[in-house]
């Protein structure tokens, strides 16, 4: 079962390996969750360490970016903003996925009535705008980086329940099901061993680009007020902060914007990348 | 048809109870007192108790969701807290900006992403296609509201050809289309791309290109129709999610829409119009995937023919995989 596992993975990875976008992107990605871990050790200086003098300082040598108006390295709040940013989309995913597996697998298996009642109780969740929902509930529940992560993941809960369903309905009716049932293992077990492994694979292009989206996302509710609260850095709340001196220092607000977009764009882009690995009949 | 329409109408009467239901639990699980937040925090216990009392917080939730969806049923949304105005009222006067808003915003996506998914889909596999790919990966990756102030700032304030807020005059309205229509027009022409691709493969294809019609009938004629029908449904699943993802664009613009009243009303706790907001922006955006699915069948004799002659499990069939696609 190990050997036939690695295998698979192994044949994944031969695929993407072919999409050099894909690999690009990939590496790009590990680098900046690197340049998040390392922050302490890459950054200049401290992410709050004020300057009065320096405000809106250009960029010079000890500055490489400049600094904001407070007289912050900007530089060192990019890099200390990737932690909230990176770990904002990751751990939103993470609530998503797991709560979309949990309830996709129930439904999908059991079928009958847990799975019409929970695909009605998704009707209703998806009714709502899913950026408006995500909005209200980081609202009500009061702005953090917290709140804003637990918004996120519970937004974006559909998207993944949906797929786990339609691939636990083409995998329950497979002989290995029929076989694990006759030696008389229970439905957790079924589920547990059987369908979730097998069933997870067109989750994992989901949860890629998951991770951009909820990126994207988490720096809008930053932009408004609602996630990482100052004087902690978020490349939205960075943003956010850049616009009242935008007329005169445009570049503080570029910076932060080019940051989301190049994690956002590597996350696509391996997800599209993956989607191909996985299913090259896809592929156009 | 018209049964198909009535059963899809009816189904739409759970749903929203079920919005109304979740938005009230929401809010009541969620710690901070509303007539705490009206009154401040130097209002004596007795006033907020006193306050608490005249709005009815004190019934149990399925006492005031019952209540609450009988006046709303009376056509009472309630009353803003803030305010002191019905919701409704309220919302109608907000309403025309952000329907021209996202109406605007999503026209302006079709126009730039439906012909670049054509041109990517007929340069399959040269620059060209590689490119328009390229291009609306980055467009769907980038922030809009970043993308937003980058606008104001390059033509408002550098150029000076467009004011940087408020939509008073035709001028105003361009940079937040365009803004929203960014990443909506890449989304559709990786839709169109992609459908275009598979069109092109069929029979019928082959077929017009062998009776010597031109290139540019055979894929605007016979491959955009055929291609058309995901496209169209992707379309009005954007402009239904604009309906909640105007919001920033209004922020930033300064455009006195339904996204900014909404808003509003959440940084001052205004339950009613939270709860009300919410209702009646996802109510209209369960009305728009209506119609597309209703066009859809209006347009398709395919999809009609479905809906005529075959049974309820082909229908449902559909109905689920167009979901997971949606999701």
């Amino acid at each position: 079962m190990k050997n036939k596992k690695r295998s698979r993975l192994l044949e994944i990875w031969h695929q993407l390996k072919k999409n050099k976008l894909a690999v690009v992107a990939l590496i790009v990605l590990v680098l900046l969750f690197l340049v998040a871990v390392a922050a302490p050790l890459l950054a200049p200086y401290l992410y709050s360490t004020q300057n009065a003098k320096l405000s809106n300082a250009g960029p010079s040598a000890e500055h490489l970016l400049g600094n904001d108006k407070l007289g912050r390295d900007i530089l060192s709040r990019l890099i200390y903003g990737s932690r909230q940013s990176l770990s904002m989309g990751v751990a939103a995913v993470a609530i998503a996925a797991t709560l979309g597996i949990a309830l996709g697998a129930v439904s999908g298996y059991f079928g009958g009535w847990v799975d019409g009642l929970s695909m009605r109780l998704l009707d209703i969740y998806q009714a709502i705008p899913m950026f408006l929902l995500c909005v209200a509930l980081a609202a009500i529940m009061g702005p953090s980086l917290t709140n804003a992560i637990i918004a996120l993941g519970i937004g974006t809960v559909p998207g993944f329940a949906r797929i786990m369903r339609a691939s636990v309905l083409t995998v329950r009716e497979k002989e290995f099901v029929e076989a694990a049932r006759a030696i008389n293992a229970g439905n957790g077990r079924i589920i547990m061993k059987h369908i979730v492994p097998n069933a997870i694979g067109p989750l994992i292009v989901q949860i890629t680009m998951g991770v951009g989206s909820c990126i994207l996302a988490g720096s809008a509710l930053s932009f408004i007020g609602l996630g990482v609260q100052p004087p902690i850095p978020e490349w939205g709340a960075l943003i956010s902060d850049a616009r009242s001196v935008m007329r005169e220092h445009p570049t503080h607000a570029l910076y932060p914007g080019i940051c989301v977009m190049i994690s956002v764009l590597a996350c696509n882009l391996l997800g599209d990348g993956l989607r191909d690995a996985l299913d090259p009949r896809l592929k156009n | 048809m018209a049964s198909y329409i009535g059963k899809r109408l009816l189904l739409l009467i759970p749903v929203l109870l079920g919005i109304a239901l979740v938005v009230m639990i929401i809010i009541d699980i969620t710690p901070g007192d509303p007539a705490r937040m009206m009154l401040g925090a130097q209002a004596t216990q007795e006033q907020v108790d006193a306050l608490r009392e005249e709005l009815q917080l004190n019934d149990p939730l399925p006492v005031r969701y019952v209540r609450y969806m009988g006046n709303v049923l009376r056509g009472d949304f309630g009353t803003s807290l803030m305010s002191k105005r019905p919701v409704v009222k309220e919302m109608m006067t907000r309403f025309p900006y952000t329907v021209k808003l996202v109406t605007l915003g999503t026209l302006f996506s079709v126009l730039i992403g439906i012909p670049l998914g054509i041109f990517a889909a007929t340069h399959q596999r040269t620059w060209k296609d590689n490119a328009a790919i390229f291009i609306s990966l980055i467009a769907v990756s980038m922030p809009s509201f970043w993308f937003a102030l980058l606008l104001i700032r390059f033509f408002g304030v550098h150029l000076r050809w467009l004011p940087i807020s408020g939509v008073d005059t035709w001028k105003g309205w361009v940079m937040p289309c365009a803004a929203m229509a960014l990443g909506l027009a890449a989304i559709i022409a990786r839709q169109v791309r992609s459908d275009m691709l598979e069109v092109i493969r069929q029979d019928y294809i082959t077929t017009a290109r062998a009776k010597g019609l031109s290139e540019g009938k055979v894929i605007y004629r016979h491959a955009l129709k055929n291609a058309m029908i995901p496209v169209i449904m992707v379309i009005g699943g954007i402009f239904g999610s604009s309906l909640g993802g105007s919001l920033i664009t209004e922020v930033i613009y300064s455009i006195p829409g339904l996204g900014q009243y909404i808003m509003t009303g959440l940084n001052n706790r205004d339950y009613p119009v939270i709860q009300s907001g919410i209702l009646i922006i996802s109510a209209m955006f369960a009305v728009i995937i209506l119609l597309v699915d209703v066009i859809f069948a209006l347009v398709d004799p395919r999809i009609r023919l479905q809906y005529v002659r075959k049974g309820r499990r082909k229908e449902s069939k559909d109905e689920e995989q167009k979901k997971v696609a949606a999701a």
